[in-house]
């Protein structure tokens, strides 16, 4: 528990870092409408890494959340083009999310297989059905609703126009919230953990660890059906290749927030921090005009070093007892 | 009784695999021709490479996501030292690669063995990194046909008894690799280590050691890839291979070899690329649309799994039968790995 402190407290530090360091050399990096705009970049991942956070907590992993967004679209976009409203849109678009999240959940319970091996079949498999409905074509023309829900501001929303902060980010923050609550409060969350740390022995303490399992991959099914529904709305097209590579972007937004990839341990607090540093520093990277290639190279960096740090001060900790316990004994 | 079904189960993929080019070649007889049979195993040449790199890492319960990286990165810099150096010869090339590729393979090991890191994450970080590491030594240009040493281009073409360099390079490996895990000490470790690695520990193996030795070689294989991929299709960019790490893992999980660790044979890897190559080699004979082929190679991947898990289920972990029912409760799953 102490750890994940000291973790979290590291977080905010490297936000504050980030935040100074961008602040004093880039020019319009502190300014309220541009940080309230840079949150359009990184929203629709971030709805996703709430709940890859709880997946890893419970000790698995799904790598097809990314396809999942592309099949989402593709299923909305037919749906656009077979006449339905805004309202049935959106409505398919949470609707296959889940679906494709109760085919990785059931695959993983019903034939007890590793998350890892079922979601990189079907991140192929659901990606590859985008590609097989689409072509190389695309679906555009979505009903103005979505385009608002994707681009809008709040106050824009409520009459207010100063309030400029977007619709998208506002949904981020009551998801985070409701993730918060219900790890950290609730019973579920309680046992979230348990599973994590110990499948078995949560089995025999008459947890149903399969029905959560199932449920959480619907539930992370559903927000990147959600992410999807924003994403498409905000640029307005579908693609076979949107959102390629969001896996890894939500993965390491869960990891540089202190979950353990072993299952059992992190917070949501700190996968939140971790949000907002990475997309402040992308931000932040890109008034710098630095290439999106080489970002993704500086946040894998980033990753491995914000792993070794905490062993590295474990370590060093443990180094310094022995000595200060045998010079207090002498 | 285990060994034996092993083997039964690369019997019944081997028949698979022939059944499926017959089937495509009643369709479209062209397709066992003796020239689209060279192709085919000439595009799974590569493939095969990668995934013996693969398999050793997984033997040992790890996973190497950078080699389509590391294959990229290896591939650029040999195009860029071969760019410099045009003195170089073909063997120097090839040191280079697979020296530089056990490098950045070397690094991956350190960063797991060091700290005790996670091989997913720690791979799936430099995954990142070497990429954008391409781009940073390209400077984003791509190196094109006339930049690219002709020893590099040459590697693959040559031809040795009427087979091309590719697949001679594809069977050397293969042969090293199976002698290597079944008569050297040290690769029947590596299965060991993937077994339980607690025991493997007890009984003296020197983990840490292996572990670098594994990565350092998923790493050299990946980066003699990067040289024969350079070589074969003459350019070398940033994106290149992008994403092809779910291949290599999806052809070794088809061939047999566990992700949970300690099983897999050469013989069930080779079976599992020889089936992605008649997938991806029959489609566009038989006029399916390329678009297919990831969703096939899905659903594959899939029913391969399942299969496997059937036929590894293992007793003892089956608790707490449902209320009211006899049969078997789902069993419970293990630990994480």
């Amino acid at each position: 528990m102490k750890a994940t402190r000291t973790w979290e407290i590291i977080l905010v530090l490297l936000l504050i870092a980030v935040v100074c360091g961008f602040g004093a050399t880039t020019e319009g990096f502190l300014d309220f409408y541009n940080l309230s705009d840079s949150t359009f970049n990184y929203s629709e991942k971030a709805l996703i890494a709430l709940p890859m956070a709880l997946v890893i907590i419970a000790g698995e992993i799904d790598i097809s959340v990314a396809a999942t967004v592309a099949l989402t679209s593709v299923a909305m976009g037919l749906a656009k083009n077979a006449g339905a409203g805004p309202a049935l849109i959106i409505l398919v678009g949470l609707g296959s999310g889940a679906l494709c999240g109760a085919l990785n959940g059931i695959l993983i319970t019903r034939f007890s297989l590793p998350s890892i091996v079922v979601t990189i079949g079907t991140l192929s498999l659901y990606r590859g059905a985008a590609l097989v409905i689409l072509g190389d074509g695309a679906i555009t023309g979505y009903p103005q609703v979505l385009s608002t829900l994707g681009n809008g501001y709040i106050g824009d929303l409520i009459g207010m126009p100063t309030l400029q902060i977007p619709i998208e980010f506002a949904i981020f923050v009551i998801a985070a919230v409701i993730f918060g609550v219900v790890l950290h409060k609730t019973v579920w969350g309680r046992r979230i953990y348990a599973i994590g740390a110990n499948p078995i022995a949560s089995r025999f303490s008459g947890i149903p660890v399969n029905r959560y399992r199932l449920v959480l991959f619907i539930v992370i099914g559903l927000m990147a059906g959600l992410a999807s529904v924003l994403l498409t709305g905000r640029i307005g097209s579908t693609r076979p290749n949107i959102a390629m590579g969001w896996e890894l972007d939500a993965i390491t937004m869960v990891i540089l927030g202190g979950v353990s990839i072993n299952g059992g341990s992190g917070s949501l607090l700190g996968v939140v921090l971790a949000i907002f540093v990475l997309g402040m520093f992308t931000f932040g990277l890109q008034m710098e005009n630095v290439p999106g290639i080489v970002m993704s190279m500086i946040l894998g960096g980033l990753m491995i070093i914000s792993m070794i740090v905490p062993i590295l001060i474990q370590r060093a900790r443990r180094n310094r007892l022995p000595k200060a316990a045998a010079a207090a004994g002498v | 009784m285990k060994n034996f079904f092993v083997r039964n189960r690369e019997a019944a993929l081997a028949v698979i695999v022939v059944a499926m080019a017959l089937i495509v070649g009643l369709r479209a007889p062209v397709f066992l021709t003796t020239g689209n049979l060279l192709d085919v195993l000439n595009d799974s040449s590569i493939l095969a490479i990668l995934v013996m790199g693969q398999m050793v890492v997984l033997l040992t319960k790890g996973i190497d996501l950078s080699v389509a990286s590391n294959l990229a990165l290896t591939g650029m810099f040999c195009a860029v030292v071969g760019k410099a150096f045009p003195g170089l010869n073909a063997v120097e090339l090839v040191l280079i690669a697979l020296a530089f590729g056990a490098l950045l393979g070397a690094l991956n090991g350190v960063l797991i063995t060091a700290f005790d890191l996670p091989p997913i994450v720690v791979t799936l970080g430099t995954m990142s990194a070497y990429r954008g590491a391409i781009f940073v030594l390209s400077k984003g240009a791509w190196m094109n046909d006339q930049d690219i040493h002709l020893s590099i281009k040459a590697l693959p073409r040559v031809n040795f008894l009427g087979l091309p360099g590719l697949v001679w390079y594809a069977i050397i490996t293969l042969l090293i690799c199976w002698w290597f895990f079944r008569y050297r000490r040290t690769g029947r470790e590596m299965y060991a280590m993937g077994g339980n690695l607690s025991a493997a520990a007890y009984i003296g193996i020197p983990i840490k050691r292996r572990l670098m030795q594994v990565y350092a070689m998923s790493g050299a294989l990946a980066g003699l890839a990067g040289l024969l991929w350079v070589g074969r299709y003459s350019i070398a960019f940033t994106e290149l291979a992008a994403g092809y790490e779910l291949t290599v893992i999806a052809a070794c999980v088809i061939g047999g070899v566990s992700t949970a660790g300690g099983i897999g044979t050469v013989m069930g890897a080779l079976l599992g690329v020889l089936f992605a190559g008649v997938i991806n080699g029959a489609l566009p004979v038989i006029h399916i649309s390329p678009f297919w082929q990831q969703a096939i190679s899905g659903t594959v991947i899939l029913v391969a799994v399942i299969v496997n898990a059937r036929s590894e289920r293992r007793a003892g972990k089956q608790i707490l039968p449902p209320k009211g029912s006899r049969t078997q409760s789902a069993p419970m799953q293990g630990a994480q790995p």
